[in-house]
């Protein structure tokens, strides 16, 4: 479980993010939405300490990241994977070796042992024989699941996904939702996914937690967020025609 | 502008540390020795032979009066390969071809999030991505610079051949004469204070671009602009400590 305590963040004047207190459960898919520029990547990006947080406490299954020196980090970090929005993926490595770089950093594993989590992890995200492309060779979707692997080839218990099936068709955003909810149930991983994707949030969002304007505006989950009568989620979420229309 | 100087000390704090993984590290040290060393040989040979060639002419130019021997000029050539146009001008080539590019490749990963994604993982990133340069060009500028002095030498070897303005015999006895290792060491050090300020300061700016495609550009000109100011700044400052 992760659970961020009263976090605040500003840029210079620019208050971003306003005393948020989230929890994000174990072995769930659990999304954070909201309009673009509400806060949601900065929030991510607090939670896993790329950004510093003015005030409050991050906690792993109560360890106070917030407080850790970059050494104390090193042990959580080893445990988390991220999945960016563009990828980010090394360019100047191959398929392969991007999934091995975390392993080859962290583990005194032979050169056999990798290869063989590296195609387990390919064969999870449904790219065998991709092993030897580089990131220019691949489609946005593919990235993706490269990317993925990436995430995944260290065993995390904590997974982040910012706006994992942004730039994706429809169906494949949906192959990238399934194979998300798939892993964090099979490895009971703390999955944290941004997005403002609503055919996601119904799909797999088991908790949700909606950013207004950098403040937590409503929690709840799938089952409850067509129907409530908060004005600024109902906004959100019956924005597009095709919402407006279930309604 | 002081504050940058600040934040450019406070990321070479971080570079130098002991590399996370030092196999890792020793892969990359060759990948950077070839990149930055091996592929800046053929300018810097192209460019050491036509400086000795120049030097070698105007010095000739220059001698008007039959009682200066013609071997002055081999001398000439020799001392200022060595003392100022190889280890100098070499490193401000340098500085524009191994400075703009170690500055958009690391801008380029610091945009499309290659750098943050090296953070989450625990990794230092500045130590991991800087580090490797910095101690290749100690490394490999200074066996360049040598072999610079060597081209260097040969254009003035090849005007004699060419021209009848002084024979190979007069250039070789002038080359010969006088000759101090201690200029050699001078070169060598100027060299390696100019190879860290090139990679450092290209590193830190690449590090720290924020925005798109076009910052990244930015930071590549800055790179070698910066890089080329300090190298013209250190160079008077250790001729006046190391030769004076
Ligand atoms: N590094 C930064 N420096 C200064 N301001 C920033 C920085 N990163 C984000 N911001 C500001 O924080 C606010 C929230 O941005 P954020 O990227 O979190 O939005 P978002 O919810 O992820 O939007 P999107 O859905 O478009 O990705 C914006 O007003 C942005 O200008
Ligand atoms: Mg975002």
């Amino acid at each position: 479980m992760i659970e961020a305590k009263n976090i605040s963040k500003s840029f210079g004047d620019n208050l971003v993010l306003k005393n948020v207190s989230v929890k994000f459960e174990k072995g769930k898919s659990n999304l954070i939405i909201g309009q673009s520029g509400s806060g949601k990547t900065v929030l991510m990006k607090c939670l896993i300490g790329l950004f510093e947080v003015d005030k409050g406490n991050i906690y792993f299954d109560d360890r106070d990241f917030s407080q850790m020196s970059f050494n104390e980090r090193k042990n959580i970090r080893k445990e988390l994977g991220m999945l960016f929005q563009g990828g980010a993926l090394f360019d100047s490595m191959t398929v392969e070796d991007n999934i091995m770089f975390p392993l080859t950093m962290y583990t005194d594993q032979t050169m056999e042992e990798k290869k063989e989590r590296v195609n387990f992890c390919l064969d999870w995200v449904n790219l065998e024989n991709a092993n030897r492309l580089y990131p220019a060779e691949l489609s946005g979707g593919m990235i993706k699941r490269v990317a993925i692997a990436r995430a995944i080839s260290m065993n995390p218990q904590y997974l982040f996904c910012d706006e994992p099936n942004s730039g994706l068709d429809p169906q494949t955003a949906g192959v990238i939702d399934e194979l998300i909810q798939r892993l964090t149930q099979e490895f009971q991983m703390t999955t944290v996914v941004n997005t403002h994707d609503m055919n996601s949030v119904i799909k797999i969002g088991d908790t949700i937690s909606f950013i207004y304007k950098g403040e937590l505006w409503w929690e709840g989950d799938k089952e409850h967020i067509m129907d409530t009568d908060n004005k600024e989620l109902n906004d959100f979420v019956f924005a597009t025609e095709l919402t407006k229309r279930l309604k | 502008m002081i504050s940058r100087f600040g934040s450019y000390l406070f990321l070479m704090f971080k570079v130098f540390r002991k590399p996370d993984k030092l196999r890792v590290y020793r892969k990359q040290l060759i990948l950077e020795i070839y990149n930055l060393g091996i592929e800046s040989l053929g300018i810097t040979a192209i460019i050491s032979i036509f400086m000795g060639a120049v030097v070698a002419i105007q010095t000739a130019y220059n001698i008007d009066s039959p009682l200066i021997p013609l071997s002055m000029i081999g001398f000439t050539v020799r001392q200022s390969v060595i003392l100022e146009f190889s280890p100098t001008i070499i490193s401000l080539i340098l500085a524009g071809k191994v400075g703009s590019r170690i500055a958009s490749e690391i801008g380029t990963m610091r945009v499309t999030e290659q750098i943050d994604a090296l953070d989450i993982m625990g990794i230092n990133s500045s130590n991991f991505l800087i580090f490797p340069k910095v101690s290749a060009a100690i490394l490999i500028n200074p066996v360049l610079i040598i072999i610079s002095m060597g081209f260097g030498l040969m254009g003035g070897y090849f005007v004699a051949i060419f021209t009848n303005l002084f024979s190979t015999h007069d250039y070789i006895i002038g080359v010969k004469s006088w000759f101090e290792a201690y200029t050699i060491f001078y070169a060598i050090m100027k060299t390696i204070v100019f190879a860290m300020l090139i990679t450092s300061i290209s590193g830190f700016e690449g590090y720290v671009v924020k925005g798109g495609a076009v910052e990244v550009g930015a930071a590549s000109t800055r790179a070698v602009v910066w890089s080329s100011i300090m190298i013209i700044l250190f160079n008077l400052i250790l001729t006046q400590l190391l030769l004076s």
